[in-house]
Protein backbone atom coordinates (compact mmCIF):
# COMPACT_ATOMS: atom_id res chain seq x y z
CA UNK A 1 0.00 0.00 0.00
CA UNK A 2 1.22 3.42 -0.59
CA UNK A 3 0.68 6.03 2.14
CA UNK A 4 2.02 9.49 2.67
CA UNK A 5 2.52 9.79 6.21
CA UNK A 6 3.71 12.93 8.23
CA UNK A 7 5.95 13.02 11.54
CA UNK A 8 6.01 12.42 14.78
CA UNK A 9 5.88 8.67 14.36
CA UNK A 10 3.36 8.09 17.11
CA UNK A 11 2.16 4.44 18.63
CA UNK A 12 -0.74 4.83 16.63
CA UNK A 13 0.88 5.66 13.39
CA UNK A 14 3.68 3.57 14.23
CA UNK A 15 0.87 0.26 14.46
CA UNK A 16 -0.86 1.41 11.06
CA UNK A 17 2.08 1.15 8.96
CA UNK A 18 2.90 -2.70 8.01
CA UNK A 19 5.45 -4.69 6.25
CA UNK A 20 5.98 -3.70 2.52
CA UNK A 21 3.92 -0.82 2.46
CA UNK A 22 5.15 2.28 0.23
CA UNK A 23 5.86 5.68 2.63
CA UNK A 24 6.17 8.84 1.48
CA UNK A 25 7.70 10.36 5.04
CA UNK A 26 7.07 13.99 5.88
CA UNK A 27 8.48 16.00 8.93
CA UNK A 28 11.80 16.25 11.17
CA UNK A 29 14.41 13.59 11.31
CA UNK A 30 17.44 13.16 13.01
CA UNK A 31 20.72 11.43 11.49
CA UNK A 32 23.11 9.13 13.33
CA UNK A 33 25.37 6.09 12.61
CA UNK A 34 27.90 3.94 14.38
CA UNK A 35 29.78 6.29 16.06
CA UNK A 36 27.23 9.11 17.39
CA UNK A 37 25.16 5.91 18.57
CA UNK A 38 27.64 4.83 20.40
CA UNK A 39 27.90 8.80 22.59
CA UNK A 40 24.62 8.39 22.99
CA UNK A 41 23.96 5.38 24.29
CA UNK A 42 26.68 6.14 26.51
CA UNK A 43 24.87 9.52 26.99
CA UNK A 44 21.87 7.46 28.16
CA UNK A 45 23.92 5.33 30.42
CA UNK A 46 25.34 7.93 32.61
CA UNK A 47 21.98 9.69 32.55
CA UNK A 48 22.32 12.67 30.74
CA UNK A 49 19.55 13.65 28.15
CA UNK A 50 20.26 13.38 24.49
CA UNK A 51 20.77 16.04 21.97
CA UNK A 52 17.13 15.89 20.56
CA UNK A 53 13.62 15.00 21.97
CA UNK A 54 13.63 11.49 21.05
CA UNK A 55 9.87 10.54 22.09
CA UNK A 56 8.66 9.59 18.98
CA UNK A 57 11.60 10.38 16.68
CA UNK A 58 12.85 8.97 13.57
CA UNK A 59 16.60 8.49 13.11
CA UNK A 60 18.29 7.87 9.84
CA UNK A 61 21.48 6.04 9.46
CA UNK A 62 22.85 8.01 7.02
CA UNK A 63 26.77 9.66 6.78
CA UNK A 64 25.67 12.39 4.24
CA UNK A 65 28.60 13.75 1.59
CA UNK A 66 29.54 17.33 1.90
CA UNK A 67 27.31 19.86 0.23
CA UNK A 68 28.44 21.55 -2.44
CA UNK A 69 27.39 25.53 -2.52
CA UNK A 70 23.96 25.65 -2.95
CA UNK A 71 22.98 22.75 -1.63
CA UNK A 72 21.17 21.85 1.57
CA UNK A 73 22.95 18.82 2.15
CA UNK A 74 25.04 16.58 -0.45
CA UNK A 75 23.96 12.90 -1.25
CA UNK A 76 22.78 11.12 1.69
CA UNK A 77 21.60 7.66 1.08
CA UNK A 78 21.00 4.97 4.00
CA UNK A 79 23.93 3.10 5.13
CA UNK A 80 23.72 -0.44 6.79
CA UNK A 81 21.27 -0.60 9.46
CA UNK A 82 23.05 -4.01 11.30
CA UNK A 83 25.78 -1.92 12.94
CA UNK A 84 23.73 -0.08 14.86
CA UNK A 85 21.66 -2.91 15.83
CA UNK A 86 24.24 -3.06 19.06
CA UNK A 87 22.26 0.50 19.88
CA UNK A 88 18.59 0.09 18.64
CA UNK A 89 16.86 -1.44 21.53
CA UNK A 90 18.40 1.58 23.99
CA UNK A 91 17.16 4.00 21.40
CA UNK A 92 13.90 2.63 21.38
CA UNK A 93 13.62 1.84 25.09
CA UNK A 94 13.37 6.20 25.05
CA UNK A 95 11.04 6.85 22.67
CA UNK A 96 13.17 7.31 19.31
CA UNK A 97 10.92 3.88 17.57
CA UNK A 98 11.39 5.04 13.77
CA UNK A 99 14.22 4.21 12.05
CA UNK A 100 16.06 4.71 8.29
CA UNK A 101 18.71 2.66 6.81
CA UNK A 102 19.46 -0.85 5.07
CA UNK A 103 19.99 -4.41 5.44
CA UNK A 104 19.35 -6.77 7.88
CA UNK A 105 18.10 -6.76 11.64
CA UNK A 106 18.86 -8.51 14.40
CA UNK A 107 16.20 -10.61 16.46
CA UNK A 108 17.16 -8.64 19.28
CA UNK A 109 15.84 -5.45 17.41
CA UNK A 110 12.89 -7.24 15.99
CA UNK A 111 11.73 -8.04 19.70
CA UNK A 112 12.56 -4.48 20.97
CA UNK A 113 10.53 -3.40 17.71
CA UNK A 114 7.39 -5.46 19.00
CA UNK A 115 8.07 -3.94 22.53
CA UNK A 116 7.68 -0.21 21.41
CA UNK A 117 5.87 -0.40 18.40
CA UNK A 118 9.01 0.55 16.22
CA UNK A 119 9.45 0.68 12.75
CA UNK A 120 12.09 0.05 10.36
CA UNK A 121 12.30 1.46 7.27
CA UNK A 122 14.34 1.04 4.32
CA UNK A 123 15.62 3.75 2.33
CA UNK A 124 17.02 3.04 -1.02
CA UNK A 125 20.64 2.31 -0.92
CA UNK A 126 22.99 4.10 -3.03
CA UNK A 127 20.38 6.11 -3.98
CA UNK A 128 21.77 9.12 -2.34
CA UNK A 129 21.55 11.88 -5.01
CA UNK A 130 18.08 11.04 -5.49
CA UNK A 131 16.96 10.85 -1.47
CA UNK A 132 19.07 14.47 -0.55
CA UNK A 133 16.40 15.68 -3.45
CA UNK A 134 13.89 15.71 -0.12
CA UNK A 135 15.86 16.77 2.34
CA UNK A 136 14.58 20.43 2.76
CA UNK A 137 16.68 21.77 5.57
CA UNK A 138 20.00 20.15 7.23
CA UNK A 139 21.29 21.55 10.92
CA UNK A 140 24.21 20.60 12.50
CA UNK A 141 23.06 20.10 15.97
CA UNK A 142 26.18 17.73 18.13
CA UNK A 143 29.20 15.71 17.99
CA UNK A 144 30.60 18.37 14.72
CA UNK A 145 34.00 16.34 15.59
CA UNK A 146 32.28 13.37 13.76
CA UNK A 147 32.35 15.15 10.89
CA UNK A 148 29.77 13.34 8.43
CA UNK A 149 29.11 11.17 11.08
CA UNK A 150 27.51 14.18 13.25
CA UNK A 151 24.13 14.65 14.41
CA UNK A 152 22.10 16.37 12.25
CA UNK A 153 18.37 17.44 12.49
CA UNK A 154 16.52 17.05 8.60
CA UNK A 155 13.26 17.70 7.37
CA UNK A 156 12.14 15.85 4.35
CA UNK A 157 9.44 16.14 2.41
CA UNK A 158 7.65 12.89 0.63
CA UNK A 159 11.12 10.88 1.06
CA UNK A 160 10.26 7.62 -0.74
CA UNK A 161 10.67 4.57 1.67
CA UNK A 162 9.35 0.88 2.22
CA UNK A 163 8.48 -0.79 5.59
CA UNK A 164 11.01 -3.54 5.89
CA UNK A 165 10.01 -4.88 9.73
CA UNK A 166 6.52 -3.77 10.82
CA UNK A 167 6.07 -3.55 15.07
CA UNK A 168 4.49 -7.00 14.58
CA UNK A 169 7.88 -8.05 13.32
CA UNK A 170 6.47 -8.45 9.78
CA UNK A 171 9.78 -8.92 7.31
CA UNK A 172 9.41 -7.06 3.73
CA UNK A 173 12.92 -9.20 3.52
CA UNK A 174 11.50 -12.91 3.72
CA UNK A 175 8.21 -12.12 2.81
CA UNK A 176 9.00 -10.49 -0.48
CA UNK A 177 11.83 -13.18 -1.09
CA UNK A 178 9.43 -15.79 -0.50
CA UNK A 179 6.59 -14.01 -2.59
CA UNK A 180 8.72 -13.89 -5.64
CA UNK A 181 10.17 -17.28 -5.45
CA UNK A 182 6.32 -18.84 -4.77
CA UNK A 183 5.00 -16.86 -8.42
CA UNK A 184 8.54 -18.47 -9.94
CA UNK B 1 62.49 6.46 -21.90
CA UNK B 2 59.97 8.84 -20.95
CA UNK B 3 59.72 11.07 -18.64
CA UNK B 4 56.58 12.03 -16.92
CA UNK B 5 56.04 14.78 -14.00
CA UNK B 6 54.25 12.87 -11.07
CA UNK B 7 52.49 16.41 -11.39
CA UNK B 8 50.38 15.30 -13.98
CA UNK B 9 49.28 12.13 -11.74
CA UNK B 10 48.05 14.27 -9.37
CA UNK B 11 46.01 16.41 -12.05
CA UNK B 12 44.79 12.98 -13.10
CA UNK B 13 44.02 11.32 -10.08
CA UNK B 14 41.91 13.88 -9.11
CA UNK B 15 39.55 14.31 -11.63
CA UNK B 16 39.11 10.57 -12.00
CA UNK B 17 38.00 10.39 -8.54
CA UNK B 18 34.92 13.28 -8.85
CA UNK B 19 33.73 11.66 -12.58
CA UNK B 20 34.23 8.21 -11.14
CA UNK B 21 31.83 8.93 -8.61
CA UNK B 22 29.23 11.48 -10.06
CA UNK B 23 29.16 9.11 -13.26
CA UNK B 24 28.22 5.91 -13.45
CA UNK B 25 30.08 4.01 -16.15
CA UNK B 26 28.19 2.99 -19.48
CA UNK B 27 28.13 -0.89 -19.07
CA UNK B 28 26.34 -0.55 -15.78
CA UNK B 29 23.69 1.86 -16.77
CA UNK B 30 22.71 -0.78 -19.49
CA UNK B 31 22.61 -3.93 -17.13
CA UNK B 32 20.50 -2.10 -14.89
CA UNK B 33 17.95 -0.82 -17.50
CA UNK B 34 18.00 -4.41 -19.23
CA UNK B 35 16.97 -5.84 -15.56
CA UNK B 36 14.61 -2.99 -14.95
CA UNK B 37 12.82 -4.39 -18.46
CA UNK B 38 12.92 -8.02 -16.90
CA UNK B 39 11.33 -7.38 -13.87
CA UNK B 40 7.09 -7.76 -13.14
CA UNK B 41 7.09 -7.50 -9.39
CA UNK B 42 5.68 -3.86 -8.94
CA UNK B 43 8.33 -2.90 -5.84
CA UNK B 44 11.36 -4.56 -7.77
CA UNK B 45 10.39 -2.26 -10.49
CA UNK B 46 10.09 0.21 -8.37
CA UNK B 47 13.43 -0.11 -6.58
CA UNK B 48 14.99 0.17 -10.23
CA UNK B 49 13.65 3.34 -11.18
CA UNK B 50 14.52 4.97 -8.49
CA UNK B 51 18.03 3.72 -8.69
CA UNK B 52 17.79 4.89 -12.37
CA UNK B 53 16.76 8.16 -11.67
CA UNK B 54 18.94 8.46 -8.99
CA UNK B 55 22.41 8.29 -11.06
CA UNK B 56 21.02 10.35 -13.91
CA UNK B 57 20.60 12.56 -11.58
CA UNK B 58 23.92 12.95 -10.19
CA UNK B 59 24.97 12.28 -14.06
CA UNK B 60 22.95 15.78 -14.51
CA UNK B 61 24.20 17.41 -11.54
CA UNK B 62 27.61 16.48 -10.96
CA UNK B 63 27.33 15.01 -7.20
CA UNK B 64 27.66 11.87 -5.77
CA UNK B 65 25.56 9.04 -7.00
CA UNK B 66 25.93 7.28 -3.42
CA UNK B 67 27.16 9.32 -0.36
CA UNK B 68 29.11 6.98 0.43
CA UNK B 69 32.12 8.04 -2.43
CA UNK B 70 34.32 5.03 -0.88
CA UNK B 71 37.71 4.03 -0.33
CA UNK B 72 40.14 5.30 -3.77
CA UNK B 73 41.62 2.07 -4.93
CA UNK B 74 43.96 3.82 -7.46
CA UNK B 75 45.34 0.99 -10.20
CA UNK B 76 48.57 2.28 -11.77
CA UNK B 77 49.92 -0.12 -14.60
CA UNK B 78 53.25 1.99 -15.06
CA UNK B 79 54.93 1.08 -18.20
CA UNK B 80 58.95 -0.25 -17.90
CA UNK B 81 60.33 2.42 -19.67
CA UNK B 82 58.46 5.14 -17.66
CA UNK B 83 60.11 7.59 -15.50
CA UNK B 84 58.61 9.58 -12.83
CA UNK B 85 60.08 13.24 -11.95
CA UNK B 86 59.11 15.67 -9.79
CA UNK B 87 58.23 14.33 -6.39
CA UNK B 88 56.93 10.96 -4.92
CA UNK B 89 54.97 8.75 -6.72
CA UNK B 90 52.86 7.86 -4.06
CA UNK B 91 52.49 11.28 -2.22
CA UNK B 92 51.21 12.63 -6.12
CA UNK B 93 48.43 9.98 -5.60
CA UNK B 94 47.65 11.06 -2.61
CA UNK B 95 47.33 14.60 -2.82
CA UNK B 96 45.49 13.43 -6.31
CA UNK B 97 42.89 11.87 -4.01
CA UNK B 98 42.90 14.95 -1.23
CA UNK B 99 42.14 17.62 -3.90
CA UNK B 100 39.21 15.44 -5.69
CA UNK B 101 37.36 14.46 -2.40
CA UNK B 102 37.86 18.06 -1.19
CA UNK B 103 37.13 19.67 -4.10
CA UNK B 104 34.77 17.50 -5.91
CA UNK B 105 32.51 17.84 -2.41
CA UNK B 106 32.88 13.98 -1.63
CA UNK B 107 32.54 12.36 1.80
CA UNK B 108 35.54 11.25 3.81
CA UNK B 109 35.45 7.95 4.63
CA UNK B 110 39.18 6.98 5.91
CA UNK B 111 40.22 6.71 9.63
CA UNK B 112 43.84 6.48 9.85
CA UNK B 113 44.02 3.18 12.25
CA UNK B 114 42.04 0.22 12.08
CA UNK B 115 41.55 0.00 15.63
CA UNK B 116 42.06 2.83 16.92
CA UNK B 117 39.72 4.53 13.94
CA UNK B 118 40.23 8.69 13.47
CA UNK B 119 39.05 10.02 10.57
CA UNK B 120 42.71 11.84 8.21
CA UNK B 121 39.98 14.54 6.94
CA UNK B 122 40.81 14.07 2.96
CA UNK B 123 40.26 10.56 2.21
CA UNK B 124 43.53 9.70 2.16
CA UNK B 125 46.08 6.65 1.84
CA UNK B 126 44.55 5.82 -1.85
CA UNK B 127 44.81 1.80 -1.88
CA UNK B 128 47.58 1.88 -4.51
CA UNK B 129 48.27 -0.96 -6.81
CA UNK B 130 51.00 -0.72 -9.05
CA UNK B 131 51.86 -3.13 -11.85
CA UNK B 132 54.85 -3.03 -14.41
CA UNK B 133 54.06 -3.61 -17.83
CA UNK B 134 55.60 -3.15 -21.20
CA UNK B 135 55.99 -0.32 -23.24
CA UNK B 136 56.01 3.61 -22.14
CA UNK B 137 52.33 4.62 -21.30
CA UNK B 138 51.13 4.75 -17.87
CA UNK B 139 47.26 3.35 -17.47
CA UNK B 140 45.07 5.02 -14.41
CA UNK B 141 42.26 3.57 -12.57
CA UNK B 142 40.32 5.17 -9.81
CA UNK B 143 37.71 2.61 -8.80
CA UNK B 144 35.70 4.14 -5.32
CA UNK B 145 35.04 0.97 -2.85
CA UNK B 146 31.88 1.43 -0.81
CA UNK B 147 31.84 -0.14 2.29
CA UNK B 148 28.45 -1.75 2.38
CA UNK B 149 29.17 -3.99 0.19
CA UNK B 150 32.97 -4.44 0.83
CA UNK B 151 32.17 -6.01 4.24
CA UNK B 152 30.04 -8.63 2.55
CA UNK B 153 33.49 -10.01 0.51
CA UNK B 154 34.87 -13.70 1.77
CA UNK B 155 37.87 -15.55 0.73
CA UNK B 156 38.47 -19.31 1.50
CA UNK B 157 41.18 -21.49 0.81
CA UNK B 158 39.89 -24.55 -0.98
CA UNK B 159 41.26 -27.88 -0.96
CA UNK B 160 41.66 -29.15 -4.98
CA UNK B 161 39.61 -32.03 -4.41
CA UNK B 162 36.72 -29.35 -3.72
CA UNK B 163 36.81 -28.71 -7.41
CA UNK B 164 34.65 -26.48 -9.28
CA UNK B 165 31.72 -27.31 -7.55
CA UNK B 166 33.73 -25.85 -4.06
CA UNK B 167 33.59 -22.68 -6.00
CA UNK B 168 30.11 -22.39 -7.57
CA UNK B 169 28.85 -23.53 -4.09
CA UNK B 170 30.77 -20.71 -2.20
CA UNK B 171 29.48 -18.12 -4.62
CA UNK B 172 26.16 -18.49 -3.53
CA UNK B 173 26.82 -18.89 -0.52
CA UNK B 174 28.45 -15.72 -0.06
CA UNK B 175 25.74 -13.80 -1.92
CA UNK B 176 23.32 -15.51 0.38
CA UNK B 177 24.94 -14.52 3.94
CA UNK B 178 24.90 -10.54 1.89
CA UNK B 179 21.36 -10.99 1.29
CA UNK B 180 20.27 -7.47 1.03
CA UNK B 181 22.82 -5.55 2.87
CA UNK B 182 25.50 -4.87 0.29
CA UNK B 183 22.31 -2.73 -1.77
CA UNK B 184 21.59 -5.15 -4.13
CA UNK B 185 21.53 -5.41 -7.49
CA UNK B 186 25.25 -6.34 -6.62
CA UNK B 187 28.04 -6.93 -8.81
CA UNK B 188 29.99 -10.23 -7.75
CA UNK B 189 33.61 -9.98 -8.44
CA UNK B 190 35.39 -13.87 -8.31
CA UNK B 191 39.21 -14.20 -7.92
CA UNK B 192 40.48 -17.89 -8.44
CA UNK B 193 43.37 -19.15 -7.65
CA UNK B 194 47.08 -17.24 -7.04
CA UNK B 195 48.35 -17.20 -3.43
CA UNK B 196 45.97 -15.79 -0.62
CA UNK B 197 46.58 -12.38 -1.26
CA UNK B 198 46.45 -12.46 -5.24
CA UNK B 199 43.14 -13.95 -5.17
CA UNK B 200 41.38 -11.15 -3.35
CA UNK B 201 43.08 -8.82 -5.52
CA UNK B 202 41.89 -10.56 -8.38
CA UNK B 203 38.27 -10.45 -7.43
CA UNK B 204 39.01 -6.57 -7.01
CA UNK B 205 40.20 -6.48 -10.17
CA UNK B 206 36.90 -8.76 -11.36
CA UNK B 207 34.86 -5.80 -10.18
CA UNK B 208 36.59 -3.43 -12.13
CA UNK B 209 36.46 -5.13 -15.29
CA UNK B 210 32.93 -3.72 -18.16
CA UNK B 211 30.25 -6.09 -17.20
CA UNK B 212 29.43 -6.54 -20.96
CA UNK B 213 33.20 -8.06 -21.50
CA UNK B 214 33.49 -11.62 -21.15
CA UNK B 215 36.24 -13.67 -19.63
CA UNK B 216 38.41 -14.37 -22.62
CA UNK B 217 38.82 -17.94 -21.41
CA UNK B 218 35.27 -19.75 -22.70
CA UNK B 219 35.15 -21.64 -19.88
CA UNK B 220 35.36 -19.40 -17.71
CA UNK B 221 32.79 -17.09 -19.42
CA UNK B 222 30.30 -19.69 -19.42
CA UNK B 223 30.74 -19.93 -15.50
CA UNK B 224 30.32 -16.69 -15.21
CA UNK B 225 26.95 -16.75 -17.29
CA UNK B 226 26.30 -19.73 -15.48
CA UNK B 227 26.37 -18.55 -12.19
CA UNK B 228 25.19 -14.98 -12.46
CA UNK B 229 21.54 -17.31 -13.59
CA UNK B 230 21.85 -19.37 -10.15
CA UNK B 231 22.50 -16.00 -8.05
CA UNK B 232 19.66 -14.27 -9.84
CA UNK B 233 17.33 -17.85 -9.08
CA UNK B 234 17.77 -16.60 -5.38
CA UNK B 235 15.50 -14.18 -5.30
CA UNK B 236 16.88 -11.72 -2.90
CA UNK B 237 16.04 -8.87 -5.63
CA UNK B 238 16.54 -5.09 -5.83
CA UNK B 239 17.25 -3.84 -2.19
CA UNK B 240 16.70 -7.77 -0.73
CA UNK B 241 12.59 -7.37 -1.13
CA UNK B 242 12.36 -10.47 -3.96
CA UNK B 243 12.93 -10.17 -7.82
CA UNK B 244 14.61 -11.56 -10.20
CA UNK B 245 17.38 -8.63 -10.25
CA UNK B 246 20.02 -9.81 -7.29
CA UNK B 247 23.23 -9.33 -9.35
CA UNK B 248 23.71 -7.30 -12.74
CA UNK B 249 26.92 -9.30 -13.23
CA UNK B 250 29.27 -11.51 -12.09
CA UNK B 251 32.93 -11.10 -13.32
CA UNK B 252 35.73 -14.02 -12.93
CA UNK B 253 39.57 -13.66 -13.40
CA UNK B 254 41.87 -15.94 -12.44
CA UNK B 255 45.65 -16.94 -11.63
CA UNK B 256 48.00 -20.10 -11.82
CA UNK B 257 47.66 -21.72 -8.47
CA UNK B 258 49.89 -23.99 -6.15
CA UNK B 259 49.80 -27.87 -6.80
CA UNK B 260 48.28 -27.91 -2.79
CA UNK B 261 45.41 -25.16 -2.90
CA UNK B 262 42.80 -23.02 -4.53
CA UNK B 263 42.65 -20.01 -3.17
CA UNK B 264 39.16 -18.06 -4.17
CA UNK B 265 38.07 -14.66 -3.26
CA UNK B 266 34.76 -12.82 -3.50
CA UNK B 267 34.12 -8.92 -3.76
CA UNK B 268 30.74 -8.55 -3.80
CA UNK B 269 29.95 -4.31 -5.42
CA UNK B 270 26.96 -2.82 -4.92
CA UNK B 271 24.73 -1.08 -8.17
CA UNK B 272 27.10 1.58 -7.97
CA UNK B 273 29.66 -0.15 -9.47
CA UNK B 274 32.27 2.90 -10.59
CA UNK B 275 35.76 2.88 -12.62
CA UNK B 276 37.49 5.48 -14.17
CA UNK B 277 40.47 5.25 -16.67
CA UNK B 278 42.67 7.57 -18.19
CA UNK B 279 46.21 6.12 -20.18
CA UNK B 280 48.88 8.95 -20.04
Amino acid sequence: MEKHITLPLTEELARSLKAGDTVYLTGTIYTSRDAGHKRMCEALARGEALPFDPQDAVIYYVGPAPAKPGQVIGSAGPTTAGRMDAYAPTMMSVGARGMIGKGARLPEVVEAMKKYSGVYFGAIGGAGALLAKCIKSAELIAFEDLGAEALRKLYVEDMPLFVIIDSEGNNLYETGRADYLAQK
Amino acid sequence: MREISVNLITDVVERLCIEANTHLPGDVQCALESCRACEDGSIAQGVLDKIIENYNIADRENVPICQDTGMACVFLEIGQDVHFVGGDLREAVDEGVRRGYTNGYLRKSVVGDPVRRGNTGDNTPAMLYTEIVPGENVKITVGPKGFGSENMSAIRMFKPSAGLQGIKDFIIETVENAGPNPCPPMVVGVGIGGTFDKAALLAKKAIMRPLDVPNPDPFYADLEKEMLEKVNALGIGPQGFGGKTTAIGLNIETLPTHIAGMPCAININCHVTRHKTEVL
